[in-house]
């Protein structure tokens, strides 16, 4: 494949943007710039507007008002394929690939191709794996797209940015489903692009990420932009509070529950992978009431399989599943749910929500025929349905223009606000959440953990999966930690260490 | 003696009665992969058996006639395209209309043009040197003319063209995540307008391959449904065109058996009644449909008119 001939971009100006949505102002009178070698970050709320400004710069949406200019000339981004050929690349929230093509397929795609009209996939795939080499992605070309988990998806979304050689990178949320280490990697590579003159413009939820890597910030809110500031003067709580507009502690009270009985328990547990071997292997673990269980790990080692074995959304091939002591092996997802266990799904535009359903059509999703929202399980009750909607919307402050909006037309944390509240207000015995503040705004992240923290003290069994490791330690009673599909270590929450946990999650055995 | 009407009576007529689905089908893969569906097929295949055959007829060049059916394919693909892409129209419902269009134009066009059914001098068999004259696999093979080689011809070409080309891999990330090939630059009308417009000329070549090389005449409803079989045969085949041209075969082959099922009755010396026997290659098709389609990954896209999120 050829690389693009695009002229390199020296600054990229956005002016006076202007973006609406049925009854949303999403960018309201913006301004923005990107120069030559540095990291401009955009931070803001869920629903701040941000992936919608740079929709914008990439051609996805056209604005209402307002112009850009490159290297100080203006130009007309009317789709992706301008942008493309202007030298600007995008890595998006939720990931542009096609399931059932393979990494270097998605790679290929849109290219030009060194055969002319053949395809050079053979070509397509050794650069692939050699920048995979280089950048330490561990990403096999050949694979298709569907058998890899988030995190992996990710980092064939930035191999793919890489191999284009875009001259401006916008990186929307791209650290949501790495690990610390992953994103330690990610973060020499972006410099390395930064010294090298590519403009980069980074956008993240994690305040102490976007300090480190960015030289300037901006922050919007409510689509308006609040101040672009250098890096140097900026603090965790300064942008917090600028974000937010009110100070945001994430710093919890820790109390001792009593724990009492054991609620979910899986003993001897073995699963496949999508891909065919062992996904899970000889898992063994008890979550009693009143107890946050913590799994940290790197992503892709079976988090997703074991979230997805408990919801009774992947078979077992060995071992037994309780539930309040009864043997739920054989009971299909939607029992499992009545009798008691919620899932806030790691992948939550497939298994979480409907698309192109109303907010209120997924808010029962699991209950629509039962009381309150139907009556003899038959006739929907529209009134109750709508009455609970709006109280999830306040509780959770769900940015939405109503009701009736499809969900897909929501921003991304709006979203995974929407399934917590779902599944939190079933008032479960046993809650499984993956990843349940990923890509979520501190705001909304300090609610959400205490909202666990608060189930917790109302007796639920709580297994948290989440690849951020200080999330994990914040909220946990226990840690134990996933390795290539086995519980490699555990520990309690009073000798928790975050060095030795970070060494098992990297395949290190537990130190006696 | 059954053995023999097998091997080269049932098995040539099959390769014959195969050609127009082949042709029909191969290009609706294109299109069905790129996302969208199109029903109007039948239609189109009336239209381009008209053209070709009046052409013909008028000018008694095959040559013109298929160039009318090409032009004739072009233009129909180009308004279905419109419809379904640049308008995104509801696909079932505007492939109906394709449909009824082409088989009242193409009736109406023959009652005023034509009037009676005369027959025309079509494309005859090429023969082959040394192949021809293979004892029954020359017969079977080698005893066709030049469209049905053609239309062979075509679906190792449209395997290689989805799975070995550029082309091929828009039009496979088009129709399973449009989003997705638009956010790589990819336009995903133009891939569209393309695998539908060719749908159009292969559709429009499949009447033709009736009317100037297979019966060689026309009168309305020719096709009498094998545009919509076509169709079936795509989802048959799973998207692939080796598939679908087995599917194809087979089709042909039980309804080759059924034409010559005199011929079969008396040399078995048993009676098949004639609703079965009529029955047969919609039996054999949907029940064979039912056990592949457990096993298909068919194009996400399929229907859906493609509009970024705004
Ligand atoms: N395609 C769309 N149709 C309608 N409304 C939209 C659409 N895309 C975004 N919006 C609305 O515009 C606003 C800004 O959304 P945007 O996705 O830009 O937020 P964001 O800052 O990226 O948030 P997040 O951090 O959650 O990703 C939100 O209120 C959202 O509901
Ligand atoms: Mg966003």
């Amino acid at each position: 494949m050829v690389n693009p001939q695009h002229k390199a971009i020296r600054s990229v100006e956005m002016k006076k943007i202007v973006k609406h949505f049925p009854g949303v102002l999403a960018v309201d009178e913006v301004d923005f710039d990107v120069q030559a070698g540095e990291v401009h970050a955009l931070l803001g709320e869920n629903g701040a507007g941000k992936s919608t400004l740079m929709k914008i710069l990439y051609g996805l949406y056209s604005a209402n008002a307002g112009e850009t200019l490159i290297n100080g000339h203006p130009v007309s981004i009317k789709s992706p394929r301008t942008a493309i050929e202007l030298g600007i690349g995008m890595i998006h929230q939720h990931f542009m690939l096609v399931p059932s093509l393979t990494v270097a397929e998605n790679v290929a795609m849109g290219l030009r191709s060194s055969r002319g009209l053949l395809l050079d996939i053979d070509i397509v795939s050794e650069r692939v794996r050699k920048l995979s080499e280089i950048y330490n992605l561990n990403v096999d070309p050949a694979v298709p797209i569907w058998h890899l988990s988030v995190g992996e998806q990710q980092r064939v979304e930035i191999l793919r940015a890489l191999y284009k050689e875009a001259s401006l990178l916008i990186l929307d949320e791209p650290t949501a489903v790495l690990t610390p280490q992953e994103v330690d990697d990610l973060f020499k590579i972006l410099r390395r692009m930064k010294e090298d003159g590519h403009s980069l413009i980074f956008i993240s939820h994690k305040l102490k990420e976007v300090l480190a890597i960015s030289d300037r910030i901006t922050v919007l809110r409510d689509g308006r932009k609040v101040d672009t500031i250098p890096a140097e003067t900026a603090t965790r709580a300064s942008l917090a509070q600028m974000m937010v507009g009110r100070e945001v502690v994430l710093r919890y009270e820790y109390e001792p529950v009593e724990i009492e009985e054991s609620r979910l328990a899986l003993t001897g547990v073995h699963a496949n992978s999508d891909r065919g071997y062992a996904g899970l292997i000889d898992i063994n673990l008890t979550v009693h009431s009143g107890e946050i269980v913590g799994v940290a790990g790197v992503s892709g080692n079976g988090q997703q399989e074991l979230a997805q074995v408990i919801a009774g959304l992947r078979p077992t091939s060995q071992g037994n599943i309780y539930l309040d002591g009864k043997k739920i092996d054989s009971c299909s997802a939607n029992q499992r749910s009545l009798m008691g266990l919620s899932y806030i799904p790691e992948e939550r535009m497939i298994e979480g929500v409907i698309k192109d359903f109303t907010v209120a059509e997924n808010v029962v999703l699991h209950g629509f025929d039962q009381f309150p929202f139907a009556w003899k399980g038959f006739f929907l009750n529209l009134g109750a349905i709508k009455k609970t909607t709006r109280q999830h919307i306040i509780d959770y402050e769900i940015k939405t223009p109503s009701t009736e909006t499809p969900v897909k037309s929501l921003s991304g944390g709006n979203i995974q606000k929407l399934v917590l509240a779902r599944e939190l207000s079933r008032e479960p015995h046993v809650l499984i959440a993956a990843q349940p503040t990923r890509g979520v705004d501190i705001g909304a992240t300090e609610y959400i953990h205490r909202r666990l923290l608060q189930a917790r003290k109302v007796g639920v069994a709580i297994l948290l999966i989440s690849e951020d490791l200080d999330e994990i330690l914040a909220l946990s009673d226990r840690i134990v930690v996933i390795y290539e599909g086995k519980i490699v270590g555990e520990v309690s929450r009073e000798e928790a260490n975050i060095n030795e946990i970070g060494l098992m999650m990297a395949g290190a055995s537990q130190p006696e | 003696m059954l053995d023999e009407i097998f091997r080269t009576t049932v098995l040539a007529s099959a390769i014959r009665l195969a050609t127009p689905y082949i042709f029909a089908s191969m290009g609706e893969t294109f299109s069905q992969r790129s996302g969208v569906l199109n029903l109007g097929v039948e239609g189109i295949m009336l239209l381009g058996a008209f053209a070709s055959y009046y052409t013909v007829l008028e000018t008694g060049s095959l040559v013109l006639g298929l160039l009318a059916a090409i032009g004739t394919g072009l233009l129909m693909g180009l308004v279905t395209a419109f419809v379904s892409v640049t308008l995104k129209a509801e696909q079932g419902i505007s492939g109906i209309g394709i449909y009824l269009f082409g088989l009242g134009l193409s009736e109406m066009l023959f009652k005023r043009l034509v009037g009676t059914p005369t027959h025309v001098k079509g494309f005859p068999k090429v023969d082959i040197p040394v192949l021809t004259d293979l004892p029954v696999l020359g017969e079977v093979l080698f005893n066709h003319n030049i469209m049905i080689y053609l239309a062979f011809l075509t679906v190792p070409l449209s395997a290689c063209i989805l799975n070995r080309t550029t082309l091929g891999l828009q039009i496979r990330a088009v129709g399973q995540t449009p989003e997705a090939a638009d956010a790589m630059g990819i336009s995903v009308a133009r891939v569209r307008y393309f695998t539908v417009t060719l749908g159009g000329v292969m559709s429009s070549l499949a009447g033709a391959s009736l009317s100037i090389a297979l019966v060689n005449f026309f009168q309305g409803n020719l096709t009498a449904g094998q545009g919509f079989i076509a169709v079936a045969l795509v989802y048959f085949g799973a998207w692939r065109p080796y598939w679908v041209m087995a599917g194809a075969m087979l089709f042909s082959t039980v309804n080759a058996l059924q034409l010559q099922i005199k011929t079969i009755e008396s040399a078995l010396s048993f009676d098949i009644p004639d609703e079965f026997a009529v029955m047969a290659p919609y039996v054999v098709t949907i029940l064979t449909l039912i056990i592949a389609s457990q096993r298909v990954e068919q194009p996400t896209a399929l229907t859906k008119p493609f509009e970024r999120g705004e």
